[in-house]
C-alpha cells in the first residue's frame, strides 16, 4: 500500500494518502513521475491529504513540490514531520 | 487506445447557428434583480422552463457592466438553450440582451415591467413561455462529431490528492480531446501565481504567450491592491487548507495538472468572451466556482469537468458538471456528489490513462443525456462575476 506519494525524485515534501497515520508509523511512499518507492518513518500524527516532510529543514530554506519551489520554510522541519502552515508560507503575496 | 477517436459520436442538440448542445433547457432570464420574482413565477407557471434568477443588473457602468451583458448574452446564446424569455425592468436593456441572444437565430422574447406590473408582464411572458416550451420538448437529439463539443473545467475545494490524482486525470482527457479539435476552456487566474512560467511555455505563440502574461498580471495588480495577509485565508481557502494544501504556489501546480502534458495553450479570452477557433483556450476569471463555471457556460462551453479534493458541491443551470476526486476519505464521504472516483490511481491500482478515459466515458454519457450527480441533486449555481462598485 502507498502511504504517501510525491511527484518529481527531488522533492522534499510528500502526500499521506491514507487515513490514520500516527507518530512512528513506518510508511512506504511512491514517487510518481519515477514509478519507484521509498520509505519514511512518520514523526507526527499527520491527516490524510496533509504532508510530510522528506528531509530536515530549517527555516528559510526553499520547499520543493511537483520538482519546483512552492514555499518557504517559516519554523524547523525534521524528516517525518507534519509540513504545512505552521511551518512553511508561500513567497507570493 | 483510448475510448474516443475522431469517429466518436455523441447525441446533441443542432441549434440554429450550427452549435451543439446536450441540454435543451428554455430559460427565463432575469436582466436585474428587480426582475427574478416575475422570473421565478413565469418558470413555476409554465413547465419544462427554468428561471435563473440573480442580484445584480442595476446602475452598473464600464468595463463591469459590459461584462454583465456579456454574461447573461452568452448564457442565453449557449446552445444547452433552446428558446429564451427574457424579463427586465425597463425594456431598453432587456432589447439589448435579447438582440444578443437572437443573433445566434434562437427563439426569444423579452418584457419590461413598467408600465404593465408584475401581474400583467408574468401574463404575458408565460404565454410566450408555453409556445417555447412545447416547441423545444420536440427537439431530437441527433448523432454529432466528438470535435463539436466544447469542454471547459475548473477545479473547486482543492486539497493535495486533486495534484496527484483528479486534476492530472482532466490533463489526461484534455490531452486526447485537443488533438481531435475540441474547444478548451481552463481559466483561475490567481491559482496559477506560482506556475505561470510554465502555463506561459505552453503558449502556443509569442502572442497568446504576451496576452496570457498580461492577464496574470493584471490579476496579480489586483490582488496586490487589496490583499490582506495570507489573502484571508481565501486563497488558499480554508478548506484547501483543512485538506493540506499550505501555499498558493503549491495549489497552483496542482491547479494547472488539469492542461495535461500535451496540450498547448492555443488563445486567450476575457472574461465571458467566445473562443474563435478549435483549442485549448485561458480564459481570465475569479477561482470562485460559480463565477468561474457560468463564466464557461457564458463562452459557450457545454460539458464542464470539475476536480475536487474536499468535496466542492457546485453545480450550474445551464452546463453539467461532471465531478471527479481522487481523495478515498471525500468519495466515502461525500459518495453522492461524485461522477468519477480516481482514487485508484493513488494506490497505483489504475493508470492515468485509465482514469482519464473514465472520465472521458463520463462525458460521452452526459452529453448524450445522462444526469450529472450536481443535476440530479439539484444544484443550480449561478454567479455573475462583478469587477467593481455600482455607480
Amino acid at each position: 500500500m502507498n502511504h504517501f506519494v510525491l511527484h518529481d525524485a527531488h522533492d522534499t515534501v510528500a502526500v499521506v494518502v491514507v487515513e490514520g497515520v500516527k507518530a512512528g508509523a513506518e510508511l512506504n511512499g511512491w514517487i510518481m513521475d519515477d514509478n519507484k518507492h521509498m520509505n519514511m518513518t512518520a514523526r507526527s500524527d499527520i491527516p490524510i491529504g496533509h504532508k510530510i516532510a522528506l528531509k530536515d529543514m530549517k527555516t528559510g530554506d526553499t520547499v520543493i513540490k511537483y520538482g519546483v519551489d512552492i514555499g518557504k520554510v517559516v519554523a524547523p522541519i525534521a524528516a517525518g514531520e507534519h509540513a504545512h502552515v505552521h511551518n512553511i508560507k508561500t513567497k507570493r503575496w | 487506445m483510448s475510448v474516443i477517436s475522431k469517429n466518436t459520436t455523441f447525441m446533441g442538440y443542432r441549434r440554429e447557428n450550427g452549435r451543439v448542445g446536450v441540454r435543451n433547457y428554455v430559460l427565463i432570464l432575469p436582466v436585474d434583480d428587480l426582475s427574478n420574482a416575475a422570473c421565478e413565477a413565469v418558470a413555476n407557471n409554465i413547465k419544462g422552463t427554468m428561471a435563473v434568477p440573480h442580484p445584480y443588473g442595476r446602475l452598473q457602468f464600464g468595463a463591469d457592466l459590459d461584462l454583465h451583458f456579456r454574461t447573461l448574452i452568452g448564457t442565453g446564446s449557449n446552445p444547452n438553450v433552446a428558446a429564451v424569455v427574457v424579463i427586465g425592468i425597463e425594456e431598453g436593456w432587456t432589447k439589448r440582451i435579447v438582440d444578443g441572444i437572437a443573433a445566434t437565430g434562437k427563439p426569444v422574447t423579452g418584457f419590461g415591467i413598467e408600465g404593465y406590473g408584475d401581474h400583467e408582464t408574468i401574463k404575458r411572458a408565460s404565454k410566450v413561455a408555453k409556445e417555447y416550451s412545447q416547441w423545444a420538448s420536440e427537439k431530437q437529439r441527433e448523432a454529432c462529431p466528438i470535435n463539436e463539443l466544447w469542454v471547459s473545467t475548473k477545479c473547486g475545494e482543492s486539497d493535495t490528492t486533486s495534484g496527484c490524482g483528479a486534476n492530472p486525470t482532466v490533463g489526461n482527457a484534455f490531452d486526447k480531446l485537443h488533438p481531435l479539435g475540441n474547444y478548451l476552456c481552463f481559466g483561475e487566474t490567481s491559482e496559477i501565481t506560482g506556475g505561470e512560467s510554465i502555463v506561459a511555455a505552453r503558449c502556443a505563440n509569442d502572442k497568446v504567450r504576451d496576452q496570457f502574461m498580461f492577464m496574470f498580471n493584471r490579476y496579480q495588480d489586483m490582488i496586490n491592491r487589496w490583499k490582506t495577509d495570507d489573502l484571508s485565508e481565501s486563497q488558499p481557502t480554508k478548506g484547501n487548507i483543512a485538506g493540506g494544501l499550505t501555499t498558493i504556489e503549491e495549489k497552483a501546480m496542482g491547479n494547472i495538472q488539469k492542461i495535461g502534458k500535451k496540450c498547448t495553450v492555443d488563445g486567450v479570452i476575457d472574461k465571458g468572451e467566445v473562443p474563435s477557433h478549435p483549442g485549448l483556450w485561458f480564459m481570465d476569471s475569479s477561482s470562485a466556482a460559480a463565477e468561474m463555471v457560468t463564466l464557461c457556460a457564458a463562452s459557450g462551453y457545454v460539458v464542464h469537468f470539475f476536480p475536487t479534493g474536499q468535496g466542492n458541491v457546485i453545480g450550474n443551470p445551464i452546463l453539467p458538471v461532471i465531478k471527479l476526486c481522487a481523495n478515498p476519505r471525500t468519495v466515502r464521504l461525500m459518495s453522492e456528489h461524485m461522477d468519477v472516483d480516481c482514487s485508484a490511481l493513488l494506490q497505483a491500482e489504475k493508470t492515468l490513462d485509465e482514469t482519464g478515459d473514465m472520465l472521458l466515458e463520463c462525458m460521452l454519457r452526459t452529453a448524450n443525456g445522462r444526469l450529472t450527480a450536481a443535476e440530479a441533486l439539484g444544484h443550480r449555481e449561478f454567479v455573475l462575476t462583478r469587477l467593481f462598485e455600482s455607480a
